[in-house]
């Protein structure tokens, strides 16, 4: 149990560091990676709760396609960045007060009582180790029950998809594509060009 | 001993840092984007503390879907910004009424 706990605090205070830094480091670069680093730790998190699978999502997801799309984007835009941080210390003031009260607000829930809460018994619960291991429960229940939720996702994934290649394709001048249609139309009428040549001349 | 409110405490910090970076960083669209990552990261810790301590895996399939959106949400987003530089060459939130649809 105390290395369940000491487990838990590293993990979430590394991740809560690093998500500082995300949002306040001077180099978007640093960002991301930090970024990256809030992922891991969350995913330590996700094991400590009995979540293995989604675990290994956010690692695979996160950090193997967003983190790395950011990255990308972040590097290959030309960005003066210097000039985008005017202004970050002006409303650091007001930011911190309001940040202070929503984790004041949010934090209130450690003072509630516990006997009125919506599982109503005494003991803290803990995570319930399982027979079945999680990959397989959540497959059992994201193929029958949620089916049409599983599928709305793969929607929603298709619609980004097309989004953003629409929205970043752009026509540009000069390029010769190939023109199927064209080409299998073509037959020995177009092709194929007489022409006179005089004796003794080129054409 | 950890309880659920210690894992709901960790889920308001990191959605409060995603707030304030949004609301400190007003000028970069980047990191806002990333700010919207930790904001919908604090919902998937909400959502796997509260499916292991009711003892309901419902959560996790909605932590799924949670992670489904934000990456389509990743995706368009950085998409609408490299349009947006490649019009305007720079990515300053307070340009963006300049795109007018």
């Amino acid at each position: 149990m105390v290395l369940y706990s000491l487990t838990f605090y590293l993990f979430s205070s590394v991740a809560v560091l690093s998500a500082l830094m995300v949002i306040s480091a001077k180099n978007p670069v640093h960002s991301v990676l930090f970024l990256i680093l809030s992922f891991v730790n969350a995913s330590g998190l996700f094991v400590l709760l009995g979540a293995e699978f989604l675990a290994m999502i956010l690692v695979v997801v996160y950090v193997g396609a967003v983190a790395v799309l950011f990255l990308f984007v972040v590097m290959m835009l030309d960005i003066n960045f210097v000039k985008l941080r005017e202004g970050f210390l002006q409303y650091l003031p007001f930011g911190a007060l309001l940040g202070i009260v929503l984790v004041i607000e949010l934090g209130i829930l450690f003072l509630t009582d516990r006997s009125s809460n919506i599982y109503n018994n005494q003991t803290p619960l803990q995570p319930i180790v399982y027979e079945v291991e999680n990959t397989k429960m959540i497959g059992q229940i994201l193929y029958t029950e949620y089916f049409y939720l599983f599928q709305i996702c793969g929607i929603i994934l298709l619609v980004a998809m097309i989004g953003s290649i629409t929205l970043t394709l752009r026509d540009k001048g000069g390029v010769k594509r190939q023109n199927i249609d064209s080409q299998n139309t073509v037959d020995a009428s177009t092709a194929i060009e007489k022409k006179k040549v005089k004796i003794g001349e080129g054409i | 001993m950890i309880t659920l409110e210690h894992y709901l405490f960790l889920g308001a910090i990191i959605f409060t840092l995603g707030v304030l970076g949004i609301f400190l960083n007003k000028k970069n669209l980047i990191i806002i984007l990333m700010s919207i990552e930790l904001i919908l990261l604090s919902v998937n810790i909400n959502f796997i503390a509260f499916s292991a301590y009711i003892n309901d895996i419902s959560g996790q399939i909605f932590a799924m879907l949670t992670l489904t959106v934000a990456a389509a949400e990743a995706a368009i987003g950085l998409a609408i910004l490299v349009v947006f530089f490649r019009n305007l060459g720079s990515i300053e939130v307070n340009k963006i009424n300049q795109l007018k649809g």
